[in-house]
């Protein structure tokens, strides 16, 4: 969601939220209408999972409304939901990945790491270089390859535009564990799609 | 003559492409990718990124998602009402 749309729907939200908790089913519904594209959005990127998704947009809208109730109103009304619902969604990644666990706060080494290995100009406009459907696939699969931890923190700032705070709180990372994990993010994702997206006819290599 | 680094540019990258640096460190970084063009293309191609997956919807919600979200909604609205 856009900051704009985030400041003017703030008010309409507690409003919204207010008879939500005093029994307006109506006025709930109309949260879900405004938050579940996002929601879902979320939850298939991080789970990376059709299945999946749609049980954490369920599971997310349904303990939500359970626990409208101890909204105290202290964060937007949309930061708390998608508190819940990176929780659902986490939970279930380390379900499918029993043998390895799934942290948001894994240790990397971050001195070691090569963050850039290729380095080719890209055409003008990319994307118009594959029908939309291609596009997807290409964009999908490149955030398929990062690490969970990154692919959080990708979705919530890139996509789902949320602010670096915002995303540190929801996380419980401080705002640089935020900051370094998205740079890399967006590092591995710049060059898995430059191998689709470099000008033709340019194969430039260097090493930083 | 820029001061910065490759490597100090790399650290700044985030901040530069979401508009948060200060005028002066945003003069430095400028001054730098005029001069290294491996800066540069590293720059403009993390901005292509964020600005083709800023303009494609890779998962829009199935209307039948939605569809199941409502209808469990419902359920669980019923439910509660009928504990009360």
């Amino acid at each position: 969601m856009h900051p704009e749309a985030a400041r003017t729907n703030g008010r309409e939200d507690a409003e919204l939220v207010r008879l939500a908790q005093e029994g307006d089913a109506e006025a709930f519904a109309k949260l879900v209408a405004r938050y579940e594209n996002s929601i879902f959005r979320l939850a298939r990127n991080i789970t990376q999972n059709a299945e999946d998704a749609e049980d954490v947009l369920q599971e997310t809208f349904l303990k939500a409304y359970e626990h409208l109730g101890e909204f105290r109103g202290d964060s937007k009304f949309y930061t708390w939901l998608v508190r819940i619902a990176v929780n659902q969604a986490l939970m279930k990644l380390r379900r499918r990945k029993s043998d390895r666990s799934v942290s948001l706060d894994e240790t990397f080494d971050t001195g070691e790491e090569t963050l850039v290995r290729e380095i080719a100009v890209w055409a003008e406009d990319p994307e118009q270089l594959y029908s939309q459907e291609e596009l997807r696939r290409i964009l999908a699969s490149a955030i398929e390859s990062l690490p969970p931890i990154f692919r959080t923190v990708f979705a919530l700032r890139d996509i789902e535009e949320l602010s670096t705070e915002e995303t540190a709180q929801i996380l419980n990372l401080s705002v640089p564990a935020v900051k370094s994990r998205l740079l890399r993010a967006r590092l591995r994702l710049r060059e898995h799609l430059t191998r689709y997206f470099k000008r033709k006819g340019d194969d430039v290599f260097a090493y930083l | 003559m820029s001061l910065l680094t490759c490597e100090d540019f790399l650290k700044e990258l985030n901040d530069y492409l979401d508009d948060a640096t200060s005028p002066g460190l945003r003069q430095e970084i400028e001054a730098h990718l005029a001069q290294c063009p491996n800066c540069w293309v590293i720059c403009d191609t993390t901005r292509k990124t964020l600005r083709i997956y800023k303009g494609t919807e890779l998962y829009p919600l199935p209307p039948q998602v939605h569809q199941r979200l409502m209808e469990a909604l419902r359920r669980k609205i019923t439910e509660r009402n009928g504990r009360h």
